[in-house]
């Protein structure tokens, strides 16, 4: 059988209508990952709202965020920014001492111009605490570029390569659990210049691809962000960063053009297939020859034949939410998924393009053509694309899942990939676990019929 | 500014778009950047709907900012009226795009121009009211709006129907137990023999509302939502109302009562029989529920003088303090309510039935209110619950800020008399149950847990350490937290940071002398 495959790859663009979150809800993961600090988010009510709402019961576990709350006084001007986030910033230092505060602008900061970046060095002087601004707003950006908005404002901070002292090497090496074997490491490792890993991972994750490219013999000398922001890596000339998200574009801008570091554009180390793919571009950068990773991957797929034999041939749409849709609708299609349509809320290009590239191959490869991209995605257009198509999955935000649920659509929250653990080798089961969670469910309540709950059935 | 990690109420477009969403076929526009949609995803979560919610964003962004959302907010408008033909569009600003200063109301008058459905714009301001205030006004201006436009059309229909009915306001979506609430009031008013003319806004058509007038008088169940339009109803068509919320069995009967002298001033003008239904009360309130035979019972005696507290909105609050104190002999050491706009008149209810009351909307206070009163149980918010469990007090649920645990799919109302039997249930089961916890302590029990400062991690820097905690373990349970408390306060005089063992019994002789 022969099937027609288009080979360009277009990226259309719709209205902009779509649900996500907003995306100062990236404290909700950084706080957490960066143990040492302190997330202010300055905005009004709404903003608070949504991050008591989506966050649910963190909020409870005396969190390390909170809201600056800005009232009437301060929208009109009539109160001092800078005496208001002092106040608050003192407080936080009482309470809770932390090495450093971010900032997180809003809309409202944004449209009423609250100079935030010209207050939080004075601020930063005056109570001695590092102060970042993030402008993760509503605005300009969607739901997980929020953390690219806070590590592209973290990566000023990095400190120069010629300051990294001994000591802190070690402190470096001690956060990532290196065994410490000096003797060894220089046999184990290859010569090569310093490696810095760009992306928020929790750290059991950010271990594991360390370990990867250590039986590669590549050395991995830090993250942006480290555990603590007092460990952050050195950054600068003849750095080496690799990211390992595809929300990360204005970070790696400000790696290249900032901190004069070297890119390496890789896909995603999402599945197996990427994650192989990943390596496979990093190694040959340090001219080092890769070894054992068929092997490895092909382990891989094997361990997953149970969840493969339930997604072969069901089809995919995706809503389109956090960006990491194309990782993901390129590793279903690998498992023999088709994918219908990938919503994204926005697509660069450049950054992605070792990743959209490897979409097209794994698309020729499973001979399948390849999916519609669509921008900005508009919600009830794609419901009427939807509606049509009837996919075995749509994979959407929480608005929609109940709705389409109720009307025989099986759905998987997206905001679960943002939570799972889905990098590496070894979480490629746990992306497969969630995807195949609606489908195994279906195949449970097969028997009772009634799967649309809906009183007018033909109204979608 | 201030520093807020938890509020109580939302912003002011939540209340509108859930008085928007509760009605049928109205869909809500709101002017607001990305991520600011997340009401449709408490809605589809915690009602657990199964219809997409009628509300969308026109989007803020960056090009709104440059130039102005007129064409983008009428596009949209047109649009949805276009793809679902709804009978109304509200739309509303969020307090970001109130900042914008737009001219909505403009935009609302040229799209009503063209559009075949009604479009009027939720008027809230964002720094003046929360949630339920605006939830409270826009129910005011959507039942204003169509009843002043049957007055122009003429098409009011102002005669009261043949036999009694009344209009129940403000049941909606998102609301603590509303939907059985309802089921339990249409149950009670069905025992009355009172028709129900409408229920608003759940489930409710804008087109019917021009015949509100119709009944005999309304219902407010709950204050903070309905007595706006309850007001208005009555300076207007001269619509009598009742607001006593029947919870509790005293203000079921009074509620009860209420309906019977409103009846009796409108029936006697007719031919209508005289109603008697102080029967049905006594039946009801002695047999039918079970709640007063329950604070009779041995097993309430327990109950009797132990200390509580309650907080929530100014409803719930004001009823289940009023429950305890009145009708189960339950000592409440402090009540106290978020609503602080509607103070007056919940310091006024409770007044006799609490040592204390608390006006505030800071979780902090009440958290730090309760430390310092160490109650058996709490009755509260989604927040109380969550002190108590730090505090390792139990609480019971009975008001809004809420959980999806809070959405019950079984038949859980606070309304009513079977209402009076699922609060003697939470109040009960919140307590732990108390033979056995006595017994638990008397024998030193099931005790293993690792000892836990009482305080609020906020207001406290001091460190226990190992030895000095492990004593205090050893301390029976029942006077652990006194000596774990006085220690504290001798430590703190004198400026010690770390807690031994030392400290410990240097404090205990400080006292004891």
């Amino acid at each position: 059988m022969s099937v027609k495959i288009d080979e360009t790859l277009t990226v259309e663009c719709e209205t902009g209508n779509y649900h996500t979150f907003c995306p100062i809800s990236c404290v909700s993961w950084l706080y957490q990952k960066i143990e040492d600090s302190f997330f202010l988010v300055v905005g009004t009510k709404t903003c608070g709202y949504f991050l008591q709402n989506a966050l649910g019961v963190m909020i409870f576990a005396e969190p390390r965020y909170a809201m600056a709350e800005l009232e009437e006084g301060d929208i009109s001007a009539q109160l001092n920014d800078y005496e208001g986030l002092k106040r608050l910033c003192i407080q936080i230092k009482k309470d809770r001492d932390p090495s450093v505060i971010i900032w997180i602008g809003t809309c409202t900061t944004e449209i009423i111009k609250m100079d935030l970046e010209g207050m939080a060095p004075k601020l930063e002087w005056e109570i001695g605490i590092p102060i970042l601004v993030a402008r993760a707003n509503g605005l300009d950006y969607a739901f997980t570029q929020g953390e690219d908005t806070v590590l592209a404002a973290m990566a000023h901070r990095c400190p120069e390569p010629e300051f990294c002292s001994r000591e802190r090497k070690e402190t470096i090496q001690k956060v990532f659990a290196f065994p410490s074997r000096e003797k060894d490491e220089l046999d184990e490792y290859a010569n090569h210049p310093s490696l810095v890993l760009f992306g928020s991972l929790p750290s059991n994750v950010a271990f594991q691809l360390n370990l990867e490219l250590r039986r590669q013999s590549i050395k991995v000398s830090g993250w942006l962000p480290a555990q603590r922001y007092t460990d952050l890596p050195s950054l600068g000339d003849g750095v080496y960063v690799c990211g390992v998200n595809p929300f990360l574009s204005r970070t790696a801008t400000t790696l290249i053009r900032r901190e004069k570091c070297e890119l390496i554009g890789a896909p995603f180390p999402i599945g197996p297939d990427g994650t192989r793919a990943w390596i496979e571009k990093i190694c040959p950068v340090f001219g080092v020859e890769t070894k054992g990773l068929e092997e490895r991957e092909e382990g891989i797929w094997e361990s997953l034949k149970d969840y493969l034999d339930l997604v072969r041939g069901k089809s995919v749409f995706f809503m389109g939410d956090n960006l990491l849709e194309v990782s993901l609708a390129r590793f279903l299609i690998r498992c023999g998924m088709i994918v219908y349509e990938i919503g994204i809320p926005y697509m660069d290009k450049r950054y992605q393009a070792a990743e959209l590239a490897l979409l097209r191959d794994t698309c020729i490869r499973m001979c399948v053509p390849i999916p519609r991209i669509v921008e900005k995605p508009d919600n009830s257009n794609q419901i009427r694309r939807l509606r049509e198509l009837q996919p075995d999955l749509a994979i959407t935000g929480m608005a929609h899942a109940n709705p389409l649920e109720a009307r025989g659509i099986s759905t998987k929250w997206s905001v679960e990939f943002t939570f799972a653990q889905i990098h590496g080798f070894a979480n490629a089961r746990d992306v497969l676990e969630l995807v195949t969670r609606p489908l195994r469910r279906q195949r449970n309540l097969e028997d009772l019929g009634r799967t649309t709950l809906v009183r007018k059935n033909n109204k979608f | 500014m201030k520093l807020a990690y938890w509020m109580y109420a939302g912003p002011a477009h939540i209340g509108t778009l859930r008085v928007a969403s509760s009605f049928k076929n109205v869909h809500a526009i709101m002017h607001a950047p990305l991520g600011d949609d997340y009401f449709n995803v408490m809605r589809s979560m915690l009602e657990r709907e199964r219809d997409f919610t009628a509300a969308t964003a026109s989007i803020v962004d960056r090009h709104v900012l440059a130039r102005g959302s007129q064409e983008r907010v009428i596009g949209n408008i047109f649009r949805k009226e276009w793809e679902e033909r709804p009978d109304l569009i509200i739309l509303t600003p969020t307090c970001t795009s109130s900042i914008l200063q737009e001219d909505l109301q403009k935009f609302v008058d040229r799209a009503s121009i063209i559009s075949d459905s009604k479009v009027i714009f939720a008027d809230v301001d964002h720094y003046q009211v929360n949630e339920i205030q605006a939830a409270d006004r826009t129910l005011e201006q959507v039942v204003r709006y169509y009843l002043d436009r049957s007055h122009r059309q003429e098409a009011l229909d102002q005669f009261v129907t043949d036999v009694p009915s009344v209009n129940i306001i403000g049941i909606f979506t998102l609301g603590f137990h509303n939907q059985h609430d309802s089921r339990e009031l249409r149950r009670l008013l069905r025992d009355l023999d009172i028709e129900i003319n409408q229920i608003i806004p759940e489930g409710g058509s804008v087109e019917d509302l021009k015949n509100l007038p119709k009944a005999w008088f309304n219902l407010i169940p709950y204050r903070e939502v309905g007595l706006m339009t309850a007001i208005y109803l009555n300076k207007e068509y001269g619509m009598p109302y009742i607001s006593t919320t029947p919870m509790g069995a005293v203000d079921i009967a009074e509620f009860i009562r209420q309906i019977h002298k409103n009846i009796d001033t409108l029936a006697s003008s007719s031919s209508n029989k005289r109603v008697d239904y102080e029967p049905y009360i006594d039946a009801q309130t002695r047999f039918i529920s079970q709640a007063a035979w329950f604070s009779r019972s041995i097993d309430c005696q327990n109950l009797t003088g132990k200390e509580t507290i309650v907080f929530g909105d100014a409803t719930h609050a004001a009823s289940i303090t009023k429950i305890l104190a009145r009708e189960m002999g339950i000592r409440v050491s402090c009540a106290g309510t978020s609503c602080k706009h509607d103070a007056e008149w919940f310091k006024e209810q409770i007044q006799g039935f609490c040592d204390e009351i608390l006006i505030t909307d800071d979780h902090a206070e009440v958290g730090d209110m309760i430390a310092r009163v160490e109650p058996s149980a709490i009755f509260g918010t989604q927040m109380e619950r969550h002190i108590g469990k730090r505090l390792d007090i139990p609480c019971g649920v009975i008001s809004a800020p809420v959980h999806i645990q809070n959405f019950p799919l079984g038949y859980r109302p606070f309304l009513g008399y079977e209402g009076t039997n699922q609060i003697a249930d939470l109040v009960y089961n919140s307590f732990a149950l108390g033979m056995e916890e006595h017994l638990l302590d008397i024998f030193g029990g099931h005790d293993t847990k690792q000892i836990m400062t009482k305080n609020l991690s906020t207001s406290t820097g001091l460190i226990w350490n190992p030895e000095s905690r492990l004593e205090l373990s050893k301390i029976p349970r029942f006077v652990r937290e006194k000596v774990q408390k006085n220690t504290e306060r001798f430590a703190r005089q004198k400026g010690i940071q770390t807690i031994t063992v030392e400290v410990m019994y240097a404090a205990k002789e400080a006292f004891s002398t």
